[in-house]
């Protein structure tokens, strides 16, 4: 009889220890919910992209680079002017336009458009480009990202897109 | 009163153990002879705690807003009462931390202080470097200029690299899909909130690990750490010879870092902070971005590693870095200490040393960037006495059309090239054009760039230069 009660006594214990750690670790993955939803914020926001109107289509003549800015698409509101982001727009002719992200694909230091020299180039490492975007000197892995455009009412329009990241497979040809 | 106080302070001392607990730590016996070279963790530990106080301080008057920082930092540097000061003192105390942690490590690497049994001593102490430069860089990205705002994207590029995962990596650093209102604000958790708690903690455990296992007694050649003897030697050492830590070595830590900190406060009232650049404007590109000089070493090693392997050299160069500091109480954690008996250790640590120094120089230099401020070359400094006018256009175009960035005439011009001062006596004409037209290893192809007029003038410029 005395065993019996032990015994139970025994797994009453191992029981509630059972259930405090339980508990412990419940409430643990409970409050985990939020504060992980915090940290990966970033990934969970919307990828909304946008049509953005850089200028009218006089505004750009053809064979120039012209540097154009715009709001992304989707800024807090108290993102203040971090909420730009700036292109090279290219006029190639008459109904032709090209888009190029400002940033070098090295490491996204801000390329210049010296228009003298035909050149893009990026003050941090000495990456060139040309007119094209694709790579001149340097070390950048691969052309120049771009941003799509269009002429919609006389207007020109660029599509917001996030920033380009180079990834580890980059290579030099002209994007498709 | 002076009874009364004393009674006040026996029945604290008491109830809360004070005495008991912390005398025994401040007096706990150290080997003899532990001399000049042991201060360099203590002075960066209250570096560490200045960095602390005058971050508290600078947080009570900084706005840590994508928007607003930057009118915040004006304010701190040119309103604040002694903003510009408290600035300088975090900056250059940030400077100190980096160049102390550096000082610390290579003490305990040249006298194998993290052979048994302060392995765990090493491994907490690359954790605390890991953070140390993780909080440089991002202090140096709070001043939310131009420089913070791109520093934040080469940061994100960097882990770009990861494979499968590197672009969501960078979103997350730059706290969504481009610059914005949220790169700050977590910037600014990692800054304040979440490295510095991981540094107290690792703090913490690498004191506790002092007092665990001792200080390491000043290494003899052919005294060979044994582990199984090890410990019994020296206890029975601090039992012979021990001296108690405060005051008999205590004193040359509190002068030493006392005098640093007074230079750092010296540094700060001299010179001030650093300037602020242009605002945080992710679309004005006419910026030059150039990280603080803690952190020109790796910029440098952007420019210079071969380019093909750069994207995995930028993956695998820190991992194995890490791995490699991390495995270093493994692969050896007994035998000698003394440097005299390790030669090859010593060689290695003189090679990291020139090459981290050697790039910090070349960096400074920044030879590969062009030189966007080059003034045009005045005609009066080419070799040419008497210019005909393809070669006065040829000195015109020669800046205009970008080769000055990049090559130098009579010191006017970039370094990212060769230097074209006496370029006639290297190559005839036809040479000069081949090279122009084709470009070459590093240089641009400017053959659908320049008309052969201008092609022609630019020639006859450089042929005349010998």
């Amino acid at each position: 009889m005395n065993d019996q009660l032990e015994n139970e006594e025994i797994s009453r214990r191992k029981f509630f220890m059972k259930l405090s750690l339980g508990l412990a670790g419940l409430s643990a993955a409970v409050a985990a919910v939020p504060v992980i939803s915090a940290v990966l914020a970033p990934l969970l926001e919307s990828k909304a992209q946008k049509w953005r109107t850089v200028g009218k289509l006089n505004d750009f003549k053809i064979n120039t680079t012209n540097l154009v800015t715009f709001i992304n698409a989707d800024p807090e509101p108290y993102a203040g002017i971090t909420a730009k982001s700036a292109a090279w727009l290219r006029r190639s002719s008459d109904t032709n336009f090209i888009a190029f992200a400002a940033n070098c694909t090295h490491l996204g230091c801000p390329v210049r458009w010296e228009k003298d020299a035909h050149l893009f180039m990026c003050p941090c490492h000495g990456g060139v480009y040309y007119a094209d975007g694709s790579v001149a000197a340097g070390p950048p892995p691969k052309p120049l990202t771009r941003y799509q455009v269009r002429v919609f009412k006389n207007e020109v329009q660029i599509k917001t897109a996030p920033l380009p990241i180079t990834s580890i497979g980059a290579s030099k040809s002209q994007p498709a | 009163m002076k009874n009364f106080l004393k009674k006040i302070w026996k029945w604290i001392d008491d109830r809360s153990g004070i005495s008991e607990s912390i005398l025994p730590v401040i007096t706990h016996p150290v080997p003899p002879r532990a001399k000049w070279s042991y201060v360099f963790g203590s002075a960066t530990l209250f570096c560490f705690l200045l960095q602390v106080i005058t971050g508290v301080a600078l947080s009570l008057l900084y706005q840590p807003s994508s928007k607003e920082a930057y009118q915040s930092l004006q304010f701190i540097t040119n309103q604040a009462k002694f903003g510009n000061v408290l600035r300088g003192i975090h900056y250059f105390g940030a400077s100190a931390m980096i160049i102390l942690v550096g000082l610390h490590m290579m003490r305990t690497y040249i006298t194998a202080s993290y052979k048994y049994p302060r392995e765990m001593n090493w491994i907490s102490g690359v954790f605390l470097l890991i953070f140390t430069i993780f909080m440089g860089f991002t202090g140096q990205l709070l001043r939310w200029d131009s420089n913070g705002v791109w520093s934040s994207v080469v940061a994100a590029q960097q882990l770009g690299r990861v494979p499968f995962v590197g672009e969501y990596l960078a979103r997350l650093l730059l706290g969504g899909n481009t610059i914005g209102g949220q790169t700050l604000s977590r910037f600014y958790s990692y800054h304040v909130f979440i490295v510095p708690a991981f540094i107290f903690l690792f703090v913490a455990f690498h004191l506790y690990l002092v007092i665990r296992n001792g200080i390491s007694e000043p290494p003899k050649a052919g005294r060979m750490v044994d582990p199984k003897t090890y410990r019994s030697w020296y206890q029975n050492l601090l039992k012979r010879k021990g001296v108690p830590f405060w005051p008999d070595a205590a004193w040359r830590d509190i002068i030493v870092s006392a005098f640093i900190i007074i230079a750092i406060i010296a540094l700060a009232v001299l010179f001030g902070a650093p300037a602020l650049t242009t605002p945080p404007d992710p679309s004005m590109v006419q910026t030059s971005p150039n990280p603080d000089w803690y952190m020109i070493p790796f910029f440098a090693l952007f420019a210079l590693m071969p380019h093909k392997i750069e994207s995995i050299a930028m993956l695998l160069g820190p991992l194995l870095t890490i791995i490699l500091l991390f495995s270093i109480p493994f692969i050896s954690h007994k035998g000698e200490r003394s440097p005299l008996k390790r030669p090859w250790a010593m060689f290695g640590v003189i090679c990291v040393f020139v090459f981290v120094i050697s790039l910090l120089v070349i960096g400074l230099q920044a030879s590969w960037s062009p030189n966007f401020n080059t003034k045009p070359l005045p005609l009066t400094d080419i070799k040419s006495s008497n210019p005909d006018s393809t070669i006065v256009k040829g000195v015109h175009l020669f800046y205009a059309k970008g080769c000055q960035y990049c090559h130098t005439i009579n010191h006017y011009g970039g370094k990212a090239g060769p230097n074209l001062t006496t370029v006639g006596n290297r190559l005839s004409i036809e040479e000069l054009k081949v090279r122009i037209v084709n470009g070459g290893k590093n240089m641009p192809s400017f053959g659908g760039i320049l008309s052969k007029e201008d092609l022609n003038n630019i020639v006859s410029f450089l042929h005349s230069q010998n």
